[in-house]
């Protein structure tokens, strides 16, 4: 590979929009990469980075805009495309094959060989490339032994099988330990050395400013701001990446909260992938309040309220509502004791879509009385909790003979709600409530959410829109990479200060 | 809409199979027409016809349910003919040993035998490695099948289930649990209104399960979105045993009902092959027991209509698996149909609007 | 005893062919993604049209290449259906089990009358193998075997190398664990899983041809017993790799072989003919090894753009 002349653009983001029915993804993003740096792109969740990374790998089309590539516009109908021109990205879900081994990998498609497959020339490739860029790897082991942070280098191998110009990391660091994020900033230094351009994405503050030589911030689908890394400051990035608008706070009485109702102490959790993800988290949640868990997308908080429904097993540690220890009790036996759950994914958990809306109403409590008697269902005594409970909420269409599928986002999200709300329980965990909603129905989401503080219940808000937390919450709690980085007052923090604790800076004061 | 599609899709895959059907047969040098119209009377011609079709559709509704139960539950058992033939055998060895036992009660404990067989067999093995090893029960149940019939007919060719002599067959279930038959009307066929009490029995049972029981709704939802299960409480794993087990149910007591009501023994060289035309049964109502009915009595129908067909029009009666293999195979591809809709619907879109520059 | 007889040894390779080819033809179904139970239906398929068109020409080969054409489109039906229309793949493929036994048995009866295929239907060469055959003991195997026998082993090790020692068996492995990483290397998934099926179809249908003109010279309804569905066990157990499942055919055609050999000692058949079926509930329960499918088996791929 030719060295480039440094400073030349190597890849250029030129006013790109990506629209999609309903939401404009990227809305004007500009972008540029010189040879031989590292360029990091900063933004929180919902900011479009992985729109622009899925248009860039030819995965997506451009809605209009252009990319350049040594300064020739370039146009992607598919990711061959765009591996043929020279863009190397490593995923942040590899895209590997685990029965395969490395050689394999990283051959895939671009075999050495005529009809039989040269296996000993993959081997011998895949070798040379390994030492060439310090990726220690063994070319015959199986893809799916290997650890997160040596498949990675499978990825970034295969990049340069292919003759990369530009490598692309989609949140590298986000699966790896920090002896293996060690290792890759190694690797990426001695790319750089090399005068490869590096492209960066990530929300971890700390990494970017310690590898990146350049920062795009991104913000609600547009870049925000480009500056060199040395002079930037964690709080100046912070505050580009959550902004500065005002928040327009729900009204909330003051309220006294209440004796503790549900605690968790030193929890420890892994996800079904086996990866630890919630990493020692004490909390408590009194009567009478909202406590809300901030946190970038993927540091364990939706893990966190699936531990406390009873749907992830904790490995360690404990779970106690109202003075009764629930950590081992199946889910419904939970239910039964108080914990009512809007889970994030309402299509996939909290809905049988095919169910119409009387079945999905009573689908937590279809066992008990009035609902049933001695295994067989009372409909009528359905039909009437779904009539009530869907004019208390406004559920639209009001026909309880609908299917879940047929209604909206929204009023599927008032079903949920209602049913969940309706249980008069004693904690209501909610993660992301407003997901997909319009304004109309998240405001209504929020009014139910209040209306149960005020009566004294409890609530768990786990949500991934910063003003939400701040305009709802009693307390905020800020949880990074598994752990909780800090508490403070809902009334007094700033999204600055969150913003900053969202990416691991420790607060100082409060405990949860 | 919705409804109107699923009645659409079924009627629409079997004229379309029926059509494949004629030209087949045209093509072979045969009237259509004839044939076909010798396989209608050979279903309905006659009262002792019709009298044939119901004795072949009981077997059929019965195991249809199962299937549809298991199907309801998000399961594939297609091992239903092996759980039949379980339920056959323990009701035949049941109804001849225990003679001395008043002929009603002799009769239940020969069914329950039925039930109890069919439904160990298909919930303990198929069942419970499904559950905890996910083992695949379309194998697994297959697995099962093959060896319940080898079994059979291990009991009754030199078995312990072996009448004295050198034919291979059982000995003769007792005189008062053999259901009697229709002494007018239907005379003429092997139907036993008692048959037919158990069937309609069945169905409704079946029905009320499935739509009216919390344990309907546990198996429905666990068949429609085991994650949402899992959320509202239910355990997912025991509902895969119990929808596994009771699709077994459903079949041995279909096995039962035939012994007691049509064959009387086990014979050498049975094969029925009600377990896989059941499953068409089942598709074909998509899973609603109701619709089991029309469809078992569909093919009840194809199955005597053809043996008549082969004797009149000349036509081998196996024309009724190709064209059941057919509407199978069509009602699979039902994917197709919102497929082309929405291509269609993509085409006029993008002509009446002007892209975005 | 009955080992000092080597027949059974003979007989334990006749018996395997009809269950190892179809398994090395679902391998390459399904180590491309997509599952095929409808073996057994296009075994019957080979096996008809292999008799049909040998009598009809005179000429046996002839009859082999035409089961293995129709065989082939008719695992085509199955492939369009499942990769084109995503129908689920267990129902499409029982509706052409019993689409083939039915159309098998009526074209029987239509075309040759009910009895059966006429007695002078040119059946494929019984050959031995030269040299090999006068080995003590062990040449038994060797002798007057079907010609497709040893056409059907050279194929076996032929799969085995194709699937995982060349350039396009990679690749179609690759499509059946991750076709979405295939895709974004650019590699056709849809057009290697066409592949795959029918390869599967061609495998199973000279499978079909040998009961009907490799050891036999007529065609009987539903001849094929079955053996579809246990090839699919041999194929499970010999962990979806042909050596695999011919090893695995091998013990399963051992166990008939051992039935036809005990008749009359003492063992009933019925007994031992169980041995496949329960072996493969044994396999599939990890007890034996894990058996783990290709990653993406049974799941269509449909791109989005």
């Amino acid at each position: 590979m030719e060295a480039i002349p440094a400073l030349e653009p190597v890849l250029e983001v030129v006013d790109l929009k990506k629209w999609f029915p309903g939401v404009k993804a990227n809305d004007g993003v500009n972008l540029t990469v010189h040879a031989g740096e590292v360029h990091a792109i900063l933004g929180e969740n919902g900011a479009g980075k992985s729109t622009l990374m899925k248009v860039i790998y030819g995965l997506l089309e451009p809605t209009s805009g252009e990319i350049r590539l040594f300064g020739q516009p370039v146009h992607f109908r598919s990711p061959r495309d765009a591996i043929l021109a020279g863009i190397g990205m490593v995923h942040q879900h590899f895209m590997l094959i685990p029965a395969l081994t490395v050689a394999e990998n990283v051959v895939l498609g671009d075999e050495p060989g005529g009809v039989r497959f040269d296996r000993r020339e993959a081997v011998r490739r895949v070798r040379e490339l390994s030492e060439r860029y310090g990726l220690a790897i063994d070319p015959n082991a199986k893809v799916g032994d290997l650890t997160v942070g040596l498949q990675q280098r499978v990825e970034i191998l295969k990049a340069f099988y292919r003759k990369a110009r530009v490598l692309i990391l989609d949140e590298p660091t986000a699966l790896l330990t920090p002896q293996e994020t060690r290792e890759l900033f190694n690797i990426i230094r001695a790319l750089k050395a090399e005068g490869v351009p590096v492209l960066f994405i990530s929300h971890k503050l700390d990494e970017v400013l310690e590898i990146s030589d350049r920062v795009t911030v991104m913000r609600a689908g547009k870049t925000v701001e480009t500056l060199e890394t040395k002079g930037a400051t964690p709080q100046m990035l912070a505050n580009l990446m959550v902004g500065r608008e005002v928040v327009l706070r729900v009204e909330k009485p003051p309220m006294e909260a209440g004796s503790p109702v549900l605690e968790v102490r030193h929890l420890r959790v892994r996800s079904a992938d086996r990866h630890e993800r919630v990493k020692g988290v004490s909390l408590t949640v009194r009567r009478g309040e909202i406590l809300g868990i901030a946190g970038i997308d993927g540091n364990g908080q939706f893990e966190l309220a699936d531990a406390i429904a009873g749907l992830l097993r904790a490995e360690a540690g404990q779970i106690v509502l109202d003075g009764r220890d629930i950590t081992h009790l199946s889910p419904a036996e939970r239910t039964q004791l108080g914990i009512a759950y809007v889970p994030q994914d309402r299509q996939l958990d909290g809905l049988v879509l095919s169910f119409d809306l009387a079945d999905n109403m009573i689908l937590r409590d279809f066992r008990r009385p009035p609902f049933s008697r001695r295994g067989i269902l009372n409909r009528r005594a359905a039909e009437s909790c779904a009539k009530r409970l869907i004019e208390a909420f406004d559920v639209r269409p009001p026909d309880f003979r609908r299917k879940a599928s047929e209604l909206s986002g929204g009023n599927q999200q008032k079903v949920i709600l209602a049913r969940e709300v309706s249980r008069d329980p004693l904690v209501l965990l909610a993660a992301q409530p407003t997901r997909g909603l319009d304004v109309g129905a998240i405001e209504g989401v929020h009014r139910q959410l209040v209306r149960l503080r005020n009566e004294g219940k409890a609530v768990l808000l786990i949500s991934l829109e910063l003003d939400e937390i701040l305009s709802l919450s009693d307390r905020i709690a800020v949880m990074h990479d598994g752990e909780i980085v800090g508490v403070v007052d809902g009334a007094e923090a700033t999204r600055e200060q969150l913003g900053l604790m969202m990416t691991g800076r420790r607060a100082k004061e409060g405990t949860a | 809409m919705k409804a109107l599609q699923s009645i659409l899709l079924p009627v629409a895959a079997s004229l379309v199979a029926i059509a494949i059907g004629a030209i087949l047969v045209a093509a072979l040098g045969y009237n259509p027409v004839s044939v076909y119209g010798s396989l209608i009377s050979g279903a309905f011609g006659s009262l002792g016809n019709l009298g044939n079709t119901l004795t072949a559709s009981l077997p059929l509704i019965i195991i249809g349910l199962g299937i549809a139960l298991s199907f309801q539950s998000g399961l594939f058992n297609i091992g239903a003919d092996g759980q039949y033939w379980i339920g056959a055998t323990a009701a035949v060895w049941v109804g001849y040993h225990f003679t001395s036992l008043p002929g009603w009660l002799h009769m239940l404990l020969c069914l329950a035998a039925g039930m109890v067989a069919g439904a160990l067999w298909a919930g303990v093995i198929p069942g419970l490695t499904k559950a905890f090893v996910g083992a695949h029960e379309v194998i697994t149940t297959m697995m099962m099948s093959y060896i319940a019939i080898l079994f059979a007919r291990y009991l009754i060719e030199g078995g312990p289930m072996q009448e004295k002599g050198y034919i291979p067959q059982s000995p003769l279930i007792a005189s008062n649990t053999q259901f009697p038959y229709f002494t007018q009307g239907f005379a003429r066929s092997q139907l036993s209104p008692i048959s037919m009490l158990i069937a309609a029995l069945a169905v409704l049972a079946a029905w009320f399960l499935l739509y009216k029981t919390t344990l309907g709704f546990s198996l429905r939802s666990v068949g429609l979105n085991p994650r949402a299960a899992k959320y509202a409480g239910i355990r997912v794993k025991l509902y895969i045993i119990i929808a596994l087990a009771l699709s077994g149910l459903f079949a041995g007591l279909a096995g039962a009902v035939q012994m007691l009501g049509v064959d009387h023994q086990l014979l050498d060289g049975f094969s029925s092959n009600y377990g896989y035309t059941a499953i068409v049964v089942a598709l074909l109502a998509r899973n609603n027991p109701l619709a089991v009915v029309i469809s078992g009595l569909f093919f009840g129908a194809l199955t005597t209509g053809g043996q008549n067909m082969q004797i009149v029009s000349n036509v081998p009666a196996s024309l009724t698996n190709v064209l059941t293999g057919l509407i199978i195979f069509f009602v699979g591809c039902e994917r197709i149909i919102p497929q082309v809709i929405g291509w269609y619907r993509r085409r006029r879109s993008a002509r009446a609007q002007t892209p975005a520059s | 005893m009955i080992f000092s007889n080597p027949e059974i040894w003979a007989l334990t390779l006749s018996m395997a062919i009809p269950l190892a080819l179809p398994a090395v033809g679902g391998t390459f179904s399904e180590r491309t993604g997509v599952v095929n139970i409808a073996m057994e239906g296009i075994m019957l398929i080979g096996a008809f049209f292999g008799v049909a068109f040998s009598y009809w020409t005179g000429n046996a080969w002839v009859g082999l290449f035409a089961a293995i054409v129709c065989g082939a489109l008719t695992a085509l039906a199955l492939a369009w259906g499942a990769i084109h229309v995503s129908a689920d793949q267990t129902v499409l493929g029982m509706g052409i089990n019993i689409f083939a036994a039915g159309l098998t048995t009526f074209l029987l009866n239509t075309l040759f009358g009910y009895n059966g295929t006429p007695v002078n239907t040119p059946k494929l060469p019984s050959v031995s193998i030269p040299g090999l055959d006068h080995i003590p003991y062990i040449g038994v195997i060797f002798t007057n075997q079907s010609v497709l026998v040893y056409v059907g082993i050279v194929l076996i090790f032929l799969s085995h190398w194709f699937l995982f020692s060349t350039r396009l068996g990679l690749r179609m492995r690759s499509v059946g664990e991750n076709p979405l990483a295939a895709d974004t290397l650019g590699i056709p998934v849809w057009r290697l899983r066409y592949l795959g099926v029918v390869l599967s179809g061609v495998f199973s249908a000279i499978g079909g041809a040998y009961l009907s003109i490799g050891i036999l010279n007529g065609f009987t309804s539903n001849m094929t017993s079955g053996r579809g569905y246990i090839a699919l066990a041999a194929m499970i157990f010999g962990k979806w790799t042909p050596l695999g499942s011919f090893g695995a055919a091998l013990i399963f055609g051992f166990s008939t072989a051992l039935g036809i050999v005990l008749q009359g000692h003492g063992v009933s058949s019925n007994i031992l003919q169980m041995i496949p079926y329960a072996l493969t509930i044994l396999a599939l329960t990890g007890l034996i090894g894990r058996s783990t499918p290709p990653a993406a088996d049974g799941i269509p791929y449909e791109p989005r753009r």
